[in-house]
């Protein structure tokens, strides 16, 4: 479990600095510390099993139908990462308190810091596909954050988008190339797809994974041709660039290339595609590395160039290579975080990054000229510095590589080239600002020169750590990198153990020959660095950001164009489209039927269906005929309306038929209300084109459904009835199959089902309030409405049915389980009789002799409901688990009570509640604003 | 007897998506309560027709399916709950709008735009 503490640690740690921020730099600073140290502390102590060869790991299940677990683990590559994420980091956070200027917001930016480090870390533990992905996204929204700090600047906002564009882009192609080597591999967990990679490879899907999931980690890496967003993202905070660009962002690609190399590696698609990527990227960014005049630009460059060349490496992919690769990554963090720091505090104490302005600091600045000067020589690969030894073992390797076949010998003098321009940039980058003295313009020169000096001991001890680790992997290999580099190369190739030695010296042989080459053709490169650039010149200067903002722009402009295209604004338009859809997909499926009539037997017509089935045609037809005088339109729908509700009768469904028409009665007194604030007759402009298209649209959706249908009732189906029909008596306690279904088996989906009826209730309410109301005084003959606004025979008949209408409700209550009825039909009946009060009396007099809320009343059955489903926890059973027995109580005998009966008490209320809701604010406006025409 | 309850739901749907398609809110409501009646039948039908069936345990030796009923019956107490709304939308919008047209304003009703 304490494995598990690790990313715990770090993500509680993007807490602390938020909240020690306000007790000055120095606290927040020390206590945002210790959580990375405490979480390296734990890394470390699985150090020594994990270099033993062994490899730690724990599981909790998350998700299991996904495959998603919460896995981590520790092998040797884990270890390496999660050390140099952890250790620098640390460094980091100690160089930002010294970086950011007092009134900057130190709270946020390390707690951003803290989230990037837990997002890495998260990547370089994950035992599972899914869950490495989470924090593969988690870093891109993460480094969005840190790029986009400043976000004043134009710049900081621009660099961020394009990081988080890109290597968004890239999260969701590796996301597709994680699903298919999950399908290949038949696991997520990481361990049973490295043990599977023969599995995979034989896949037809290979060669597409390897796309998506290089694809991913170019971006990631901003290897050639995607590494325009790396030097746009220099716009973030220095320590963001020393962190993000040296041991963390970027090697997030070369990382996932390490780790899923005993999965997707030792192929020569791989080996071919990683190579030729990685020299174009090594070759391409050395050059702009070389041109650049912005200090963290050039920075920029040279990490994309090494990136390039860890990646070669992993092609080359023989035992070696790949020990080059691990080693390489450790180095190059080591010496890139201390040049990233070296450069911040120049422009920290100088103000500018411009490398021609500076110049000659080497007498003001000893300090931070030592530091850049140590991981600038480790940088350019010289003798005794770490990143001699693995330019070396990568040059050894070039020379015995048989990835390009016949071409193979192509790839060392194209290193060796790239070894040169590498050279070349590390010297001109210490030259120039040490030694060399700066080239200023006049106006430059007229002003006062600068009186720079080194920083805080604090702000500096960070980098020389880092530059002095550079030397020390160099002087002493075998001690201080050689355990952790084995074990992460063994985690990298599976279960082989490569046999090497890391030292300075291996004799007089080729690759030594070709690094004296590289520092003479580096040094030559520095002293013609003028024709250099002069050649560079001939060049039109190509921004990547605008080419960047080009294509974007390109892109919503063509969304824009679809999205207008398919919204207009016409909800006719939508309908029309929606229907055009479903009609073509339902004819796809009808057509792949073999015959229309299936193979069940058809039943006899008699006189009474084809009455019915005769309303019902005349009803629909009739009503969409008549649509434009409005009252008739609504009787013909109650016509078929009260027809459903017999068909429901006749074919033994004796709730739904009371259902059907007690809803019949409220929804027509609504549509009537409705009609009265309305136009009453709407005028007539329709196109003859308009019409026709409508009625071939409606006559053939009515065709399939009604072909669709036929086939349907002609078939055996398979149904779930018998589960029901056996369980409703023993384990419902009821005999209504219906209403035990409705309240017991999914009583949850009622539940959800009174929760929306109540919501449309509250929400009408909301939606009449405060409304501008339009009302004729009179009907279309411009005769005024009766003076006389309650008929008498109607308020008394009203009054004799409500206690016999609430008797029956009642009833109907009572018998539900057994019987047809229940809470919605009883709740139905209840308040349409209470609507016939409303209607006989009006609304103020019924409001008098019942004071009710009926948004009380509809609330208060969904609590009811409710809580009866929760009753069910209090004794240990699942949500809505329903309870019944029998008990005599005296007078009246034996009843049998059921918790599913209180459940039904909270439907009733609820559809009490929100049919009176609607309908009576309904009919209340017309009462209240209609007081002209009261007769007093 | 399959053909022409077929026949009657096929009906209702093209009635109900006739008036759906309609420039004016009042036509729409009604479309959209006869597309419910259509679709609630549709649904109901899956179950089988059986006539004396009632799935009422002691009342018939082969009740019916009792499960699209229950299913069916939920789907009328939602569509009365969504006409409503559908309806007081439809006259607080004429009541912002100045127009009972489904966009929302007065314009030929076959406006093809």
């Amino acid at each position: 479990m304490s494995l598990l503490w690790i990313p715990l640690l770090t993500i509680v740690g993007t807490l602390v600095p938020v909240m020690t921020s306000r007790r000055g730099r120095k606290v927040c600073v020390a206590t945002t510390l210790i959580a990375p140290l405490a979480a390296l502390l734990l890394v470390l102590l699985h150090a020594p099993t994990v270099i033993g060869g062994e490899v730690v790991s724990m599981q909790l299940s998350w998700m299991p139908l996904l495959g998603l677990d919460l896995a981590l683990r520790i092998d040797g590559l884990t270890l390496l990462f999660a050390v140099l994420i952890l250790g620098i980091g640390s460094l980091i956070l100690l160089y930002a308190g010294f970086y950011l200027s007092a009134e900057e917001d130190d709270g946020r930016f390390l707690s951003y810091m803290m989230l990037f480090m837990t997002a890495m870390l998260g990547i370089a533990m994950a035992d599972n596909l899914i869950l490495l992905w989470l924090f593969w996204e988690l870093t891109s929204i993460s480094s969005f954050l840190l790029i986009g700090f400043w976000g004043h600047r134009s710049d900081a906002r621009r660099g961020a988008r394009m990081a988080l564009t890109v290597t968004g882009a890239g999260g969701l192609a590796l996301l597709a190339g994680f699903l298919l080597i999950g399908q290949a591999a038949g696991s997520f967990a990481l361990s049973e797809v490295l043990a599977a990679g023969d599995a995979i490879r034989a896949s037809a899907n290979y060669p597409l994974i390897l796309l998506l999931v290089l694809f991913g980690a170019f971006t990631k890496s901003a290897q050639f041709p995607f590494h325009f967003w790396l030097p746009h993202a220099m716009a973030a905070p220095t320590p963001v660039s020393a962190f993000l660009h040296s041991a963390t962002m970027v090697k997030a690609g070369v990382f996932l290339m390490a780790r899923l190399n005993p999965a997707l590696g030792d192929t020569a698609l791989w080996a071919i595609t990683l190579s030729l990527v990685g020299l174009a990227t090594l070759l391409y960014a050395a050059w702009f590395a070389l041109l650049e005049r912005d200090l963290k630009g050039i920075l920029a460059f040279s990490t994309v160039s090494h990136l390039g060349l860890i990646t070669l490496l992993l092609g080359l992919g023989s035992p070696l290579a790949i020990v080059a690769a691990v080693f390489h990554i450790l180095n190059h963090a080591t010496f890139k975080a201390a040049l990233f720091m070296s450069v911040g505090i120049i422009d920290h104490e100088t103000g500018t990054r411009d490398i021609d302005r500076l110049g000659a600091l080497w007498s003001m600045m000893p300090l931070t000229g030592t530091m850049t000067i140590l991981a600038g020589a480790a940088m350019a690969g010289f003798p005794p510095f770490n990143g001699f030894l693995s330019k070396e073992m990568l040059f050894e390797q070039s020379l015995v590589n048989d990835v390009l076949g016949a071409l193979s010998g192509l790839i060392p003098m194209l290193v060796v080239m790239g070894a040169i321009l590498s050279v070349g940039y590390s010297l001109r980058l210490v030259w120039s600002l040490f030694f060399a003295a700066p080239k200023l313009t006049r106006e430059q020169k007229a002003q006062p020169p600068m009186k720079v000096h080194d920083p805080a001991r604090g702000m500096l001890a960070p980098g020389l750590f880092l530059a002095a680790m550079s030397l020390l992997v160099g002087l002493f290999p075998m001690t201080l990198a050689a355990p952790l580099v084995n074990a992460a190369s063994l985690a990298v190739q599976g279960d082989t153990t490569p046999l090497f030695t890391l030292a300075l010296w291996h004799g007089i042989n080729l690759p030594l020959v070709m690094s004296l080459a590289a520092v003479a053709g580096g040094v030559l490169v520095l002293i013609n660095h003028k024709r250099f650039a002069a050649i560079a010149a001939l060049f039109p200067a190509r921004d990547a950001s605008l080419a960047f903002e080009a294509v974007m722009l390109r892109l919503i402009k063509a969304t824009l164009w679809l999205t207008l295209r398919l919204e207009n604004g016409s909800l006719q338009r939508y309908q029309a489209l929606l229907i055009l859809t479903a009609l073509v997909m339902t004819g796809i499926g009808l057509s792949q039927l073999n015959a229309l009539t299936g193979e069940r037997g058809l039943q006899p017509l008699d006189g009474m269906l084809l009455l019915g089935a005769g309303l019902m045609i005349f009803g629909a037809i009739g009503s969409a005929l008549s649509h434009r005088w409005r009252l008739v339109s609504l009787l013909m729908l109650s016509v078929v309306g009260l027809s459903v509700s017999l068909t429901f009768v006749r074919f033994s469904a004796p709730d739904l038929a009371l259902t059907q028409l007690s809803v019949e009665v409220a929804s027509m007194i609504l549509m009537i209300l409705a009609l009265f604030f309305l136009p009453q007759r709407p005028p007539l402009l329709v196109s003859g084109r308009r019409i026709v298209r409508d009625l071939v649209l409606a006559a053939s959706l009515g065709l399939i459904v009604a072909m669709l249908n036929y086939a349907l009732l002609t078939r055996e189906t398979l149904t779930i009835a018998d589960y029901f029909l056996r369980e409703a008596l023993p384990g419902g306690g009821g005999t209504n199959v219906v209403n035990v279904i409705l309240v017991d088996f999914r009583g949850f989906d009622t539940l959800g089902e009174i929760t929306v009826l109540t919501l449309a209730g509250l929400a009408t309410f909301k939606l009449l309030n405060r409304m501008r109301l339009f009302m004729p005084a009179g009907n279309l003959e411009g005769i005024r409405w009766s003076r006389h606004r309650y008929p008498l025979i109607l308020a008394v008949v009203a009054q004799i049915l409500l206690p016999l209408a609430l008797l029956v409700s009642v009833y109907i209550f009572l018998r539900g389980h057994n019987q047809p009825g229940g809470g919605f039909i009883a709740g139905l009946i209840t308040s349409v009789a209470l609507i016939l009060q409303y209607m006989a009396r009006g609304h103020d007099w019924t409001r008098q002799r019942l004071p009710l809320s009926y948004a009380v009343v509809a609330v208060s059955g969904l609590a009811i409901a409710t809580a009866t489903g929760l009753g069910s926890w209090l004794f240990g059973y699942p949500f809505l688990t329903s309870a019944f027995g029998h008990f005599h109580i005296p007078l009246i005998g034996e009843i049998e009570l059921a918790s599913a009966m209180l459940f039904d008490v909270g439907v009733y209320l609820a559809v009490v509640g929100a049919t009176l809701m609607i309908l009576i604010n309904l009919g209340r406006i017309t009462t209240v604003h209609r007081p002209s025409l009261e007769e007093r | 007897m399959e053909a022409l309850f077929s026949l009657v739901v096929g009906v209702l749907t093209a009635s109900g998506i006739y008036l759906l398609l309609r420039g004016r809110t009042f036509p729409v409501i009604i479309g959209l309560a006869m597309l419910g009646y259509a679709v609630n039948l549709f649904l109901f039908s899956t179950g089988g027709l059986n006539t004396h069936a009632a799935a009422v345990i002691g009342e018939s030796l082969t009740p019916t399916d009792p499960l699209p009923q229950a299913l069916v019956l939920t789907a009328i107490v939602i569509g009365f709950a969504m006409t409503a709304f559908v309806v007081i939308l439809a006259i607080r919008a004429r009541s912002e709008l100045g127009s009972d047209h489904v966009d929302g304003q007065q314009g030929e009703e076959g406006d093809a735009r």
